[in-house]
């Protein structure tokens, strides 16, 4: 029998027939089609028993209550907690991703030193052991004042942990981040003598006048400004917003008045001449509650009329007297100040001015208002026993200087830190802890401040993140992330009423991490004597439920506990200054530089423009990198591939020679960067800007090297007034690449 | 040239060369070819037929299946015997009415903290997983794909249908069969049912989305989904 083409047709009918009568067909069908709506690699949220835990969200001090969405252990969503008095249920796009920074790919999982340039891994005993002998041969030098911390806060157990240590230790050198609340600490105890926290009643007044505060940009508490500022439009109220740049709040408000950047207090000032010429302030409140009022008239009656703030601000005098008007004359006028989202502490005299509108309208501890709010009183711990050594260190002078003679007023100028350390032949700091902060990348002229970290002997970091920081550092004890720990959360920011939450574990720690708490209590035993007896707690979770101890039990039910009756202190109660009053000018504000505008740092003959940062709810720019979610959520106005967008007005592209999308070097005298040119008309001539919270060189590859940082283009410029960092931009320019 | 002339012609060239024996052999040959080829070729069609039945209906069952063991033996006519709620005792529905479906580590440690019998499972599932605080990586014989939603709670709470109905009776087994996961799609093969041929005595042999609209259709359940208000695809498929 032979095989040829014909019976080997017949076999293949043959088989083809079998087949098509054989399940083979119909169920590889029905197969490939599951798989292929099924794809393996998609990921699917896992089935099993779904819960929620009642936290509170730190990953800015924002104070949000957080609902946290677990199946079985997994967190698979974070929602605001309803009925939470600062956010009611709504939460910001970095609290709403918060599951990815738990479960990122950057987590550090177990503490590592640096031997040689390279991370090694190592127990926490040995971290521990090793760290306490560094301390002890730093004390017995008698250098116990060169160790510092740089905290994210200066509120709340862990910071004060910290700060206990160093004092019982023998260091006065503890650091918290730059914001504008030193400024709004400062401006409060100036005038009204108390050492409080600015809470702004935003949802009942009904004008709202920003000097170039992003409200719905990050200020203050996110979770508490959106649904405040969404209630001020439900009542009716108004919103001005003074900027430079038409950023997302001068778009939803009813003005946007654009002002020469940096002259915002001028126009305070300018707004608060009309008011008094004018005599449209609260003569009731000015009798009764204040003094000084005449000082201050003639001070700003003899230096601000509108027609030198015109010149100064670039708004018409028209406009400055028209605003005025409408603030002075509105039922409910609130002013409010701090550049975006806040970061750096800004000009003193401007936040005075600002605060002084408020006080001229009377709108001060007044629903509607601005509010002295009761700094935290819960941490009531035992009265330290110093020995010799800390009372010793202690004397020291701080290393930034601040509350000397030169800076009587700051508590905290972390942003001279690396200078000092620049400028001496030996680091004034031998060891430095950062705990919840990023002062590598976050604080102005990188290059400076990492050349200072480089410089100090032995930093520790407690993050859980390999962020620019930790990577400089050379022992990394981390933290839980903020998922996976207990932890007091002292304020809000810019809530009007006391308030403390409670941050509580959604799950088990993932890794080798422990509380930054523990470490403290555990170092500070290992140190034995005055400084273990100081902290007589057995861990971090004992140290918190004693300290806590009255509000325990409603904070782990409720997840906060909040004063809703306080309506701001009664006006006759309200002021410990010395004349119990609200005070326009006393010996303190007149020992002060006066108002001038802080200039930016460059000379405009080779810098001809001015570089602005602003603030994006979609990027992260505090001490948590962006997380993924937040990259991908870039507008490409914002960032394009890898590159930056410069905002720059048509009129000055078109002197530049630039067009929207042509890539161009913007050189300032800090740095010089890359950047793509995005043309608005929603920028003044001359002023351009990038946003902040890009350009890492650490996290992971979603977010580094993307972008630019600005801090690496800027430099700080220090506040004759109060000493803080009062720069808002840097003179720059832009050129075709 | 006429035609008789061309015939004349051939033959004479043939008769030339070999008059008859080729031309007439040759005739022969391809008609016995032709005659003998019709069965080879039907042979070589029910070969090819025979074939691709055998590899359709046997081999290629055999091959889209791989054969997995549960990590534990378990016995489930000897549980329940011990508990009070039948089924419902390990495979409960939460607080929320989701259902819980395979009993967790944490319901198995109420009995089996310690051995408590003499089956070296038991020994093993304690040694292995309770004491190692690790959860069973039990295989679902009765997992639906990721894109079928389905509610037990709406089926037994609601419907009040009997688990057997579609579980058939595991309740009553002594041991667990083998788990049969398809190669392709990842799922066991009791979806699709025991029979390739998607045959089905038992309410319980499939649950492919036709077994589901059966009993829809039978029952005048959610024939309509709520978007469409025609057509049931949304009831399961969110």
């Amino acid at each position: 029998m032979k095989v040829d083409r014909r019976s080997f047709l017949s076999f293949i009918l043959g088989g083809a027939a079998g087949t098509a009568l054989s399940p083979l067909p119909w169920k590889l069908t029905d197969d490939f089609s599951i798989w292929s709506q099924n794809w393996p690699w998609t990921p699917v949220p896992q089935k099993g028993e779904i819960s929620y835990v009642n936290s509170a969200c730190t990953l800015c001090p924002g104070g949000c209550g957080i609902s946290v969405k677990k199946v079985d252990e997994r967190v698979i969503k974070i929602e605001g907690l309803k009925g939470h008095p600062v956010n009611d249920g709504g939460l910001c796009i970095l609290g709403l991703a918060g599951a990815q920074l738990l479960y990122g790919a950057t987590r550090i999982q177990t503490p590592i030193k640096k031997v040689n340039g390279r991370w090694q891994k190592l127990s926490w005993k040995e971290a521990i052991t090793e760290l306490a002998a560094r301390l002890k041969e730093l004390r017995a030098k008698g250098s116990a004042h060169t160790v510092a911390c740089v905290a994210g806060s200066d509120r709340g157990t862990v910071p004060e942990l910290f700060s206990r240590f160093l004092a019982v230790y023998g260091s006065p050198n503890f650091f918290r981040t730059p914001s504008i609340w030193d400024s709004y600490e400062l401006a409060l105890y100036l005038t009204q003598g108390t050492r409080s926290m600015a809470g702004f009643d935003i949802e009942n007044a009904d004008f709202i006048l920003s000097f170039g505060s992003g409200l719905i940009e990050g200020w203050g508490s996110p979770g508490y400004m959106f649904r405040a500022k969404g209630l001020l439009r439900k009542n009716g109220g108004r919103m001005d917003q003074i900027e430079s740049r038409l950023s997302k709040t001068a778009a939803k408000s009813d003005h946007w008045i654009a002002i020469n950047p940096g002259t915002e207090g001028a126009l305070a000032l300018g707004l608060a001449y009309v008011i008094i010429k004018e005599g449209l302030y609260n003569q009731n409140f000015i009798d009764q509650y204040t003094t000084g009022f005449s000082d201050r008239k003639k001070r700003v009656i003899d230096g601000f009329p509108p027609e030198i703030v015109s010149k100064m601000t670039g708004i018409s005098t028209g406009t400055i007297v028209a605003l005025a008007k409408d603030f002075a004359r509105a039922r409910k006028p609130l002013a409010i100040c701090g550049q975006g989202q806040g970061h750096l502490p800004g000009n003193l005299q401007e936040f005075l001015a600002v605060h002084t509108l408020n006080a001229l309208v009377g709108n001060i501890n007044q629903p509607g208002g601005v509010w002295a709010v009761p700094e935290p009183d819960y941490i009531d711990w035992p009265e330290l026993e110093m020995d010799g050594v800390a009372s010793e260190g202690l004397q020291q002078t701080r290393i930034d200087g601040a509350g000397s003679y030169r800076y009587p007023n700051a508590r905290y100028l972390l942003h001279r830190l690396p200078q000092v350390v620049n400028a001496s032949d030996e680091s004034p700091v031998q060891v430095l802890f950062v705990v919840d902060a990023n002062p590598v990348y976050s604080l102005q002229d990188t290059a400076s401040v990492k050349k200072a970290f480089e410089k100090i002997p032995f930093v520790v970091s407690f993050s859980s993140y390999m962020n620019e920081t930790t990577a400089l550092a050379d022992l990394v004890l981390p933290n839980h992330v903020f998922l996976e720990r207990y932890e007091d959360v002292p304020v809000a920011y810019g809530f009007p009423k006391p308030i403390i939450g409670l941050a509580r574990p959604a799950i088990e720690p993932l890794y080798n991490t422990r509380y930054v708490g523990d470490v403290v209590i555990q170092l500070a035993k290992e140190l034995g004597h005055a400084i273990g007896a100081a902290f007589p707690w057995a861990d971090y979770a004992t140290c918190l439920e004693e300290t806590l101890s009255d509000n325990w039990d409603t904070l782990v039910e409720e997840g906060y506990v909040v004063d809703a009756e306080f309506n701001g202190t009664d006006l006759a109660d309200a002021f410990e200054t010395d004349s119990a009053k609200f005070e326009f000018n006393n010996n303190e504000i007149r020992t002060l530089a006066g108002y001038n505008p802080v200039k930016a740092e460059g000379d405009e003959a080779s810098y001809p423009l001015l570089l602005v940062p602003y603030d994006t709810m979609r990027l992260a720019s505090g001490y948590v990198g962006s997380p993924p979610f937040l990259v991908k959520a870039l507008e490409d106005t914002i960032l394009t591939g890898s590159q930056v967008l410069v905002e720059v007005n048509p009129a000055t592209a078109k002197q530049l020679g630039l067009s929207e999308g042509k890539t161009a070097n913007l050189t300032t005298p800090k740095g010089a960067a890359r950047v793509k040119v995005h043309l608005s008309n929603g920028i003044m001539p001359g002023v351009v800007a990038i946003p902040r919270g890009l350009g890492h060189t650490a996290y992971d590859k979603f977010l580094a090297g993307k972008g630019v940082n600005y801090n690496q283009l800027s430099s700080p410029v220090e506040d004759p007034a109060s000493g803080h960092d009062a720069a808002w931009g840097i003179r720059a320019k832009l050129s075709r690449a | 040239m006429s035609t008789d002339e061309k015939v004349n012609e051939v033959s004479a060239d043939t008769g030339d060369q070999d008059p008859i024996t080729p031309s007439s052999g040759n005739d022969a040959t391809s008609q016995a070819d032709e005659d003998g080829a019709t069965g080879p070729i039907i042979l070589f069609f029910i070969v090819g037929l025979i074939a691709s039945l055998i590899v359709g209906w046997v081999i290629f069952p055999q091959l889209l299946y791989s054969q997995k063991r549960q990590p534990v033996g378990f016995n489930h006519a000897l549980h329940n015997e011990e508990v009070d709620n039948e089924c419902e005792s390990c495979h409960f529905f939460r607080e929320d009415g989701t259902y819980s479906g395979v009993p967790k580590l944490a319901q198995c440690i109420e009995c089996h903290e310690e051995v408590q019998g003499e089956d070296p499972e038991e020994a093993k599932f304690v040694n292995e997983y309770v004491a190692k605080g690790r959860e069973v990586p039990w295989l679902i014989y009765s997992r639906q794909p990721d894109n079928v939603f389905f509610s037990h709670v709406a089926h037994v709470k609601t419907a009040q249908m009997e688990c057997v109905t579609c579980h058939g009776n595991i309740g009553e087994s002594e041991s667990l069969k083998v788990y049969e996961e398809n190669r392709i799609s990842g799922y066991s093969r009791d979806i699709w049912g025991k029979n390739i041929a998607g045959f089905k005595r038992n309410s319980w042999d499939r649950m492919k989305m036709d077994d589901c609209s059966e009993c829809h259709v039978k029952e005048n359940i959610n024939q309509n989904s709520v978007q469409t208000l025609k057509g049931g695809c949304f009831v399961c498929h969110k």
